[in-house]
């Protein structure tokens, strides 16, 4: 009897033993196809982030020249004591070739003087009449001016054009190519921070394009979908969770919420333009109306991540509540809230970041467009960062490509941001 | 405390919306339209932006039909108050507008578009009429009976005896081109209707349904089609609707190529290959005459003349169309009409030709800046 279940269980552990073996092996499979998808997964974000950051890089510096320019009263048809009118109307761009034609005197033929001149951005005149209109004193005397280059030529002094490829490869012609050498080696080239990128609106000049309007347009919408998609989507999920009754209209409501949630985006877009732009006559291409659209969109992420994080609360903390008094709408907020509003954040700010990447529901309601102003509030024409990418993205001069990829690192910059809050606002509201 | 927070959140978003409503006057000049005239527009709106106290104008790329459709909407903020076009408004939409209430109407002619149909300088020019360019690349040609087959052609020899034999390889534009669009309009419906059958079809009206069905029959078409186009259209459709439908198929057997949206790559394509035949805007020959050749189309050369002359067949005009009714409500709306309208940005030497504008005479440009000056309404 006692030698039968020895035997037993030798016989089992003989058993278990060999079997062990084969389960370790499987375990430690197992983790290395986890730590093969995990690297998979890194290789493929390393590579987009390495080719963004190569390609986006460049953008965030841009070359000028330094011309000597004249401002001579007869090129610009203008008296010595013009008004600050007449200077406005004035033709700077006249100056400016003039000192390139100086500089280059051997340029002849219409074909090589347009080249000649589109070594410098359309920008210059502007620079140099509000150089005047700040010091007229400047009118009818020389100054060195470090005016910004045109893109073409920018791309070239950056190293990004192969001067030996045959010439109609390429953007820069040979003529350029030696007129921008010439000017290297005087010195009147130099390299700067490009502070217009993040300083100005959007322009059809890539050297002249910036992210500030797309910017501002972004968080202008942003915070329209959170003063609408957050309280409402708390409430909503607080209510359906702790007093709704359960019955066939909460479930429906609950269905009809999922539902929502998988819903294509271009849907909520096609609902913005009908029901806010043409019903509410809300103005087009406002943050505003894209705000709304988008709150509408991440309201079911709010809801169902809200009620999954208030369901997660244990109950004991609600009955030790209930067991001192408190009232239900006090349990609630005083203790049921806080322990979950660490969830509750996570999932909001994933449905903001939901929303931030958005573009086709702002297709319908006009966001999509050129707009170069900045945004000075929710009303005001903008664009978003995605849509500026898209944009760019599809322009046909070549100097947007850099910008693209700049400002898909901006956007990304944007996220971080918007996660690490995240983050923040969690550790705050565990620490209670 | 968080209810509070919660309660002041909400409040202010409310309150936001209320703010937002009052102020519904726009101080910025709403543009929609063709993506065409996209790329001129918003040079344009750039440097009128820069040069004056106006805000630039914000520019939506909506397409020619839906920039008209939202145009003639109405009056009022919340609609448009110009749109561009890369072809004249239709009667339809023109009436459309009057009924929204939109009837001053200023129409400004901006340019031209012309497209090319080339080849690589290192091969023979072509001299093709619209007719040899339907044959090459429609999908359904008729056949020796009259009707319809699948295209049969394989070399441009076969299309018309007088050409070369070599194969039809054509690279040309995507169906969301606005490029396409005008190609399958100008060029292969002009040709289709060098075609007696084709041409009579064109001609018969909505109440010719007999006879519609008749020439359907003739091109052995499937009377299915009719039906198809009645329920589309919601009303019965006119011998032209039908001949659309067959004019603008593109062949799909490799003959015709979609080569992208980037006509510098169609560029680069021909060059290495001598034999291929592209289609791509005007201003793309023009940069590259080094490396390609236009053909010559029922007897035109594409050059800057015959396309702004209109004799060059394949070539279109530009438009916008600005709302008389809100000049004036609205700041910088005929500012920006004259800025787009100067000598300095639509004349010969103007900033628009550098980006492949064809401009318009002297005495047209001269006409369309009075009308913008004058606002002289639009009657159709």
């Amino acid at each position: 009897m006692n030698s039968m279940s020895d035997s037993n269980r030798s016989n089992t552990t003989a058993a278990i033993a060999a079997s062990l073996k084969k389960r370790y092996a499987r375990e430690r499979r197992f983790q290395w196809y986890g730590r093969l998808a995990v690297l998979t997964g890194f290789i493929f974000l390393f590579i987009l982030l390495t080719d963004i950051v190569i390609k986006g890089s460049p953008a965030f510096t841009q070359h000028f020249i330094k011309l000597d320019i004249d401002f001579n009263t007869e090129v610009l048809g203008i008296s010595q004591n013009a008004t600050a009118e007449e200077i406005s109307g004035a033709d700077f761009s006249a100056v400016v070739k003039d000192s390139l034609r100086t500089m280059f005197p051997d340029v002849s033929g219409r074909k090589e003087k347009k080249a000649l001149y589109r070594l410098i951005s359309i920008r210059a005149e502007y620079t140099l009449r509000d150089m005047v209109l700040e010091n007229p004193a400047l009118l009818g005397t020389n100054a060195e001016v470090w005016l910004l280059a045109h893109s073409e030529a920018g791309s070239y002094l950056k190293g990004q054009v192969d001067a030996s490829a045959p010439e109609s490869d390429r953007k820069v012609k040979d003529i350029q190519v030696v007129w921008l050498d010439t000017l290297a080696k005087e010195g009147r080239t130099e390299s700067r921070f490009n502070s217009t990128f993040f300083l100005s609106g959007d322009s059809r000049e890539p050297e002249l394009a910036g992210i500030k309007a797309a910017l501002y347009g972004s968080l202008f919408t942003l915070l329209v979908t959170f003063c609408l998609a957050f309280p409402i989507g708390v409430l909503s999920a607080i209510y359906l969770e702790e007093f709704a009754p359960r019955n066939r209209l909460t479930d429906l409501i609950e269905i009809n919420i999922n539902n929502l949630a998988a819903v294509p985006s271009i849907v909520f877009g096609l609902l913005g333009l009908a029901v806010f732009i043409n019903f509410f006559e809300l103005p087009r291409s406002a943050p505003l109306v894209g705000g709304v659209v988008l709150a509408l969109m991440t309201l079911p992420t709010i809801i169902i991540t809200s009620r999954a994080a208030i369901q997660a609360v244990p109950p004991s903390i609600q009955e030790a509540a209930m067991g001192v008094g408190a009232s239900k709408l006090q349990t609630v907020f005083h203790h049921v809230l806080p322990v979950a509003m660490p969830g509750v954040l996570t999932g909001s700010i994933i449905g903001m970041a939901q929303a931030l990447g958005e573009t086709a529901p702002l297709l319908m309601i006009g966001m999509v467009a050129f707009i170069m102003d900045v945004p000075g509030g929710v009303t005001d024409p903008s664009t978003v960062l995605p849509v500026q990418i898209y944009l760019w993205a599809d322009s046909p001069e070549r100097g947007f490509t850099e910008k693209t990829s700049a400002a898909i690192m901006v956007l990304m910059a944007f996220l971080i941001l918007m996660n690490g809050l995240a983050v923040y606002l969690r550790k705050r509201f565990e620490l209670k | 405390m968080k209810n509070h927070i919660a309660g002041v959140v909400a409040l202010a978003g409310a309150l936001g919306i209320v703010g937002s409503v009052q102020g519904a006057n726009r101080d910025i000049v709403s543009i929609v339209g063709s993506s065409t005239v996209y790329p001129f527009a918003t040079v344009v709106a750039e440097r009128f932006g820069r040069s004056t106290d106006f805000k630039s104008p914000k520019i939506e790329s909506t397409g020619t039909g839906g920039g008209l459709k939202l145009f003639c909407s109405g009056v009022g903020a919340g609609t448009p108050d110009i749109t561009n076009a890369s072809r004249r408004i239709k009667q339809s939409e023109y009436d459309d507008c009057q009924e929204n209430g939109v009837t001053d109407i200023v129409e400004v002619l901006v340019g031209y578009d012309g497209i090319a149909i080339a080849n690589s300088t290192s091969a023979p020019a072509l001299t093709l009429s619209l007719t040899d360019v339907y044959l090459a690349l429609a999908k359904d040609i008729p056949g020796p009976d009259g009707k319809l087959i699948p295209n049969p052609n394989q070399t441009w020899k076969d299309v018309n005896p007088s050409l070369p034999a070599t194969r039809i390889e054509v690279l040309g534009p995507p169906p969301t081109s606005g490029t396409r669009d005008a190609f399958a309009e100008l060029a292969m419906a002009g040709g289709a209707e060098g075609l007696p059958d084709l041409k009579a079809l064109s001609e018969l009206g909505a109440e010719q349904v007999d006879e519609i069905k008749a020439m359907m029959d003739k091109l052995g078409l499937n009377a299915g089609l009719y039906d198809t186009l009645v329920a589309k259209k919601g009303k019965a459709p006119k011998g032209k609707d039908i001949f659309v439908t067959v004019a603008y198929a593109m062949r799909e057997d490799g003959a015709y190529i979609e080569a992208g949206e980037n006509d510098n790559l169609i560029v680069q394509k021909l060059e290495a290959n001598p034999d291929a035949v592209g289609v791509f805007g005007y201003s793309f020959l023009e940069e590259n005459g080094d490396k390609v050749q236009g053909a010559i189309v029922d007897g035109v050369a594409p050059d800057f003349e015959t396309i702004a002359s209109g004799e060059y067949p394949v070539s279109r005009p530009l438009y916008f169309y600005m709302k008389g009714a809100h000049v004036g409500k609205i700041p910088g709306i005929q500012e920006y009409a004259i800025e787009f309208t100067s000598n300095k940005a639509m004349g010969e030497d103007g900033y628009l030709t550098d980006r492949g504008l064809i401009p318009l005479s002297g005495d047209e440009l001269v006409e369309i800046q009075t009308n913008v000056k004058n606002l002289n309404f639009l009657e159709l």
